[in-house]
C-alpha cells in the first residue's frame, strides 16, 4: 500500500516537473543534439577526465594541462580526438610543459569521446564547435 | 547509508586537516599572510623570482635558490638581505632543477640530469660561476618526477633522487586496469637513491651505487647529523580509483596511500611498486598492479617507513632544525614542506602548509603538527586546489631562522621566533 502511494506521488512529482519544464524552456539557443551531448559529456568528463583536469578544467601546473581557452582545447577538433584516443605526454602547450602522462582512452565509445570533448569545448569559458560521433570514427579509422 | 557515512568520515578527515592547526595549539598569529604558532613571525624577502624550488643559505646569510626553469638564463639565484629584503646579487648556470646544498666550501646543484658543484670563496660567494664542475651526468629524466634532489653525508658521498619515470609501473603507465610488469625493471636506474662520490667528475650510474631501491619518487631529503642516516619523504603513487575503480571508491582514493618519511640505510627497499601504505589502517597493503585488492597485505619485508601523513599532499622539502633560536621542542625535530595536493579531486584538496614532526633521539616521536599555514591563502583555495603559495624548499641559517621557498609566485619567507 505504501510501495504505492510512493509511486503514485513520484509519477505526479515528474509529472509537475516535466511541465514545469516545459514552461521555462528558453528561446532555442543551441541545437538540442549539441545541449544533450553536452550533458552526457560532462558525465563522462566526471567519470574520466575531472581527477586530472579538475573541476574546474584549469588542471594542475606543471603535471596536467588546463582546459581552458588553450590552442589544443579551440585548436582542430581532430587534434584533440586523437589525444583523447592516444593519450598524451610531455606536450608543451602554450608555452609551459606538463609532465604527468596521459593514458589512452581508446575503451571508451565514439559517443563518449564525442559527448565529453564536445562538452569540454563548450565549457570552462570555450566556445567551440561540437565534436561528433562520425570526427571520433575518422580519427579511430586512420589508426 | 554507508556510502553516505563514509563521505562523512572523509570530509570529517578533510575538514581536521584544514583545522588542525587551529586545533593543536591555541594561540597564532598571522604575518606576510602565513598562520604561524605565537611569537613567530614570517616575513616576506623576496617575491616574483621565479619557480624556486629548493634553497641553501650560507654561515654569512647569503641565500641560494634553484629555480625549475631558468630566469633571464639563470637558474640559480644568489640573494643577499638587508633591512628585511633579498635583493639578488647574480644569478648563474642555465638549466633549471630542484636540487642545491652547501658543503665544506662547495655548493652543489642539480639539473634534472646531472650534478654540478661550485667552489666558493671564504665569503661563501661563487668563485666562477661559468665554470662548474661536473660530478655525476646522464642520469634518467622522462618527463615524471623529473627533478634530482641532492644532500650530502659526513663522508664525502653525494645521495641523488631519481623519481621512477611511471605512477605504478604498470604496463601501461595510468591506463585503467593496466597490471603492473613483473619485476618493475625502472629500480634499474630509477625509483630510488643513488651514491655519488662529491669530489669525483664525470660520475654516471656505474660510478655510484644504488644506495636505497622502491622509493617512487622523493622530493624532500635530508642528512639527519643525530642519528648521521638520511631522511627522505616519498611522494605516494597517485590515482588508485582511476586505474582500478572496482577495488577503490573516490573517497578512498583521496584518502590513500600516505605520503610516508622514511630512515634509510644502505640496500633498504621501501616496496614501490609492489605495496603502498594505507594511512588509516598503518599498514603496508599489496599494490593492485601486483594483485592487491585494497586489504591483502605486503610482504614484510619491505621497509617500514618512520611516520606516515595524509595522502597525495606532495612533501617537496625536509629539514631538521638544528638550531638554538626556536624554542626547545623544535630543536633536532623534522620541518616538511607539503606543497599541495591534485589527486585527491573531486574531494577538497588539502596541504599547501609546513609541517613540524617532533623527533626524539633521532627518531619521529609524537604526532605531526601545521607550523605553517595558510600558503593556498584560504581554506577555500585549499579545497579547490586554486593556492596562491606552494611551499616546497627549506632552509635554516646560521641564528636559527627558518626560510621557505614559494615555487608558484616566486617567494622567499624567512621565520623568525621572538621570545
Amino acid at each position: 500500500m505504501l510501495k504505492n502511494y510512493l509511486l503514485m506521488g513520484g509519477a505526479v512529482f515528474l509529472l509537475v516537473m516535466a511541465a514545469a519544464g516545459q514552461n521555462t524552456q528558453p528561446v532555442k539557443v543551441q541545437q538540442p543534439s549539441v545541449k544533450t551531448s553536452i550533458a552526457a559529456g560532462k558525465l563522462v568528463y566526471t567519470q574520466y577526465c575531472l581527477s586530472c583536469h579538475m573541476t574546474d578544467g584549469g588542471g594542475v601546473q606543471n603535471m596536467n594541462p588546463p582546459l581552458i581557452k588553450t590552442s589544443f582545447i579551440n585548436g582542430d577538433k581532430f587534434k584533440l580526438v586523437s589525444v583523447v584516443l592516444n593519450g598524451m605526454s610531455r606536450q608543451e602547450i602554450d608555452g609551459e610543459t606538463y609532465n604527468n602522462v596521459m593514458a589512452p582512452f581508446n575503451f571508451l565509445t565514439d559517443k563518449e569521446i564525442a559527448d565529453v570533448l564536445t562538452y569540454v569545448r563548450n565549457s570552462f569559458g570555450n566556445k567551440k564547435s561540437a565534436v561528433t560521433v562520425a570526427d571520433v570514427k575518422k580519427v579511430r579509422a586512420k589508426k | 547509508m554507508k556510502i553516505f557515512y563514509r563521505v562523512g568520515i572523509n570530509i570529517a578527515i578533510a575538514f581536521s586537516l584544514i583545522t588542525s592547526s587551529v586545533a593543536q595549539t591555541a594561540v597564532k598569529t598571522k604575518t606576510a599572510g602565513l598562520i604561524l604558532p605565537a611569537k613567530f613571525k614570517a616575513v616576506v624577502l623576496a617575491e616574483n623570482i621565479g619557480r624556486a624550488r629548493h634553497i641553501a643559505i650560507t654561515p654569512q646569510g647569503g641565500i641560494y635558490v634553484r629555480l625549475s626553469k631558468p630566469v633571464d638564463k639563470k637558474g640559480t639565484l644568489f640573494l643577499q638581505e638587508s633591512n628585511g629584503k633579498a635583493v639578488i646579487k647574480n644569478g648563474f648556470g642555465n638549466y633549471g632543477g630542484t636540487g642545491i646544498y652547501l658543503k665544506d666550501g662547495y655548493l652543489y646543484s642539480s639539473s634534472n640530469q646531472e650534478i654540478f658543484r661550485y667552489k666558493l670563496n671564504a665569503n661563501n660567494e661563487v668563485i666562477d660561476p661559468d665554470a662548474p664542475e661536473k660530478i655525476v651526468t646522464g642520469l634518467i629524466e622522462r618527463g615524471q618526477h623529473e627533478t634530482k634532489s641532492l644532500v650530502l653525508d659526513n663522508a664525502g658521498n653525494i645521495y641523488v633522487n631519481i623519481g621512477a619515470y611511471k605512477n605504478s609501473c604498470q604496463q601501461k603507465d595510468r591506463q585503467k586496469g593496466s597490471m603492473g610488469i613483473p619485476g618493475c625493471p625502472i629500480l634499474d636506474s630509477a625509483g630510488g637513491i643513488w651514491m655519488f662520490k662529491a669530489d669525483k667528475l664525470n660520475q654516471s650510474y656505474s660510478d655510484g651505487e644504488r644506495y636505497a631501491t622502491g622509493l617512487r619518487n622523493v622530493v624532500g631529503l635530508d642528512w639527519n647529523q643525530q642519528d648521521n642516516q638520511l631522511f627522505v619523504m616519498q611522494h605516494g603513487r597517485d590515482q588508485l580509483h582511476d586505474i582500478f575503480p572496482d577495488l577503490y571508491t573516490v573517497q578512498q582514493s583521496a584518502v590513500n596511500p600516505a605520503e610516508c618519511m622514511y630512515a634509510l640505510k644502505k640496500g633498504d627497499n621501501a616496496g614501490w611498486p609492489y605495496l603502498y601504505y594505507d594511512y588509516a589502517q598503518h599498514k603496508k597493503i599489496l599494490a593492485p598492479e601486483y594483485g592487491g585488492d585494497g586489504k591483502i597485505e605486503a610482504d614484510s619485508k619491505y621497509l617500514e617507513p618512520a611516520a606516515a601523513y595524509p595522502a597525495h599532499i606532495a612533501p617537496n622539502g625536509l629539514l631538521f632544525y638544528t638550531g638554538n633560536q626556536f624554542p626547545e621542542k623544535y630543536k633536532d625535530g623534522a620541518f616538511i614542506a607539503f606543497h599541495g595536493s591534485w589527486n585527491r579531486a573531486p574531494e577538497p584538496q588539502a596541504g599547501y602548509f609546513v609541517v613540524f614532526q617532533p623527533f626524539k633521539d633521532g627518531k619521529p616521536s609524537g604526532e605531526w603538527e601545521v607550523f605553517a599555514d595558510n600558503f593556498s591563502g584560504s581554506p577555500q583555495k585549499t579545497a579547490s586546489g586554486r593556492a596562491d603559495h606552494r611551499p616546497c624548499g627549506l632552509a635554516q641559517s646560521a641564528d636559527g631562522s627558518l626560510y621557505i621557498t614559494d615555487d608558484s609566485k616566486g617567494i622567499i619567507y624567512k621565520i623568525t621566533y621572538n621570545k
